[in-house]
């Protein structure tokens, strides 16, 4: 019986077999090198801007053409190209405030849904509630009613009839029906 | 039976006087005075119309795309342009009344561009970039064109929409106001030659 390696024939095919192994080496590092010239960072693809996020921006924003048309509910062709660059720019990773920023450079404050707080805009957001609140004061100071209305100083104590029927005032009561009278037109 | 013994009503208190105090009445008034002053001021400047005949053009930027610059310049001034006969068109790649003119314009440049005294200048007015190039490219287009950055120039010119083209003489006057598109070349020509015919 022959021993491992010494079958006939093994002689050969092991050289054979260690001279491929040599050469192998000797190729290896420049395959290694090239594969390495190659070798690319794998990223995860960016999601598309969905019509949500197009939209989130879009309702936020007039088309700079048609008078007070949102751009998210615009239909002209210009505003489906706006809209489209909005997708664009979120697909490059801009942010909402820079979107818009964009805009109001290209095309003026005028195109924001919310005048920006500079300027003269601040009438807008000022002007309303003070408005309203000065409404109320006067609301409120025209209903109030006056002191004294309902008792106290300055109500005179009627005293009792004596004779005479309530249409026919005693003659000494006179002057107590007259005064009363005045008061309460003041009072109306 | 006995009378009553007369009572003497107290004397009514004085009613209390409630008055705004002197401050506030006058703030108030001071407040609406304003609020009006600014409504008649915005009022005005919205019925104003557009720039007329015989108004000093209004001094403008334009910063042009890139290729499409006016000798070599990105930035075209207007006021760095007195002593020659400009023609400022407004116009839009959405804008189809726009297309009608917009190889006539070409036109006219050509035959304007060699004596070097009359320049074209095209202002995109609330367009996006990819389809005015796009717009120009169509149109074989050459003449200086750029972009209304925050629509400045068409607010100082006070336009209604586009197309609308206004020529402007050598001292900054205006001396034509076209509204709407050109039906011939030779209708852009025989205003600029009006205008150069002119001391």
């Amino acid at each position: 019986m022959n021993p491992p390696g010494n079958a006939p024939g093994w002689p050969g095919s092991r050289r054979l077999l260690i001279s491929i192994m040599k050469k192998l080496l000797w190729v290896a590092p420049f395959i290694l090198f090239f594969a390495a010239l190659w070798a690319r960072t794998a990223l995860a693809q960016a999601p598309t801007p969905s019509d949500d996020d197009v939209n989130r921006i879009a309702r936020q924003l007039f088309c700079p053409v048609c008078e007070n048309t949102p751009l998210d509910v615009c239909p002209t062709q210009a505003c489906a190209q706006w809209r489209a660059l909005i997708r664009e720019k979120l697909a490059a990773g801009w942010t909402d405030d820079q979107i818009k920023q964009y805009f109001v450079d290209q095309y003026g404050a005028r195109v924001l849904s919310e005048p920006p707080r500079t300027g003269l805009n601040w009438l807008v957001y000022l002007v309303p509630p003070l408005l309203f609140v000065v409404g109320v004061v006067i609301l409120v100071r025209t209903l109030r009613p006056s002191k004294g209305s309902k008792g106290g100083q300055g109500v005179e104590e009627i005293p009792a009839p004596v004779g005479g029927t309530p249409a026919q005032p005693a003659a000494g009561m006179e002057d107590y029906v007259t005064r009363l009278e005045e008061e309460l037109k003041k009072r109306n | 039976m006995t009378q009553p013994a007369p009572i003497s009503a107290p004397e009514p208190a004085p009613a209390k006087k409630r008055s705004v105090p002197l401050w506030a009445q006058v703030l108030v008034w001071v407040g609406l005075i304003a609020l009006l002053a600014v409504v008649a001021v915005g009022l005005r400047r919205s019925q104003q119309g557009t720039v007329q005949v015989d108004d000093k053009a209004p001094d403008f930027n334009l910063t042009t795309f890139s290729g499409y610059e006016y000798n070599g310049a990105s930035q075209v001034k207007l006021a760095d342009l007195k002593g020659k006969i400009v023609v400022v068109n407004f116009w839009a790649s959405w804008c189809k009344p726009c297309e009608q003119e917009a190889a006539d314009l070409q036109k006219a440049w050509l035959a304007y561009q060699p004596e070097g005294d009359v320049v074209l200048l095209g202002v995109d007015y609330v367009d996006t970039e990819p389809e005015a190039r796009g717009y120009l490219e169509k149109f074989g287009i050459t003449y200086p064109n750029g972009a209304d950055l925050g629509t400045r120039i068409s607010q100082a010119f006070r336009i209604k929409g586009v197309p609308e083209t206004y020529f402007v003489d050598r001292n900054g006057v205006i001396q034509y106001i076209q509204v709407g598109p050109f039906q011939s070349v030779d209708e852009i020509q025989s205003v600029v030659d009006s205008i150069k015919a002119k001391k």
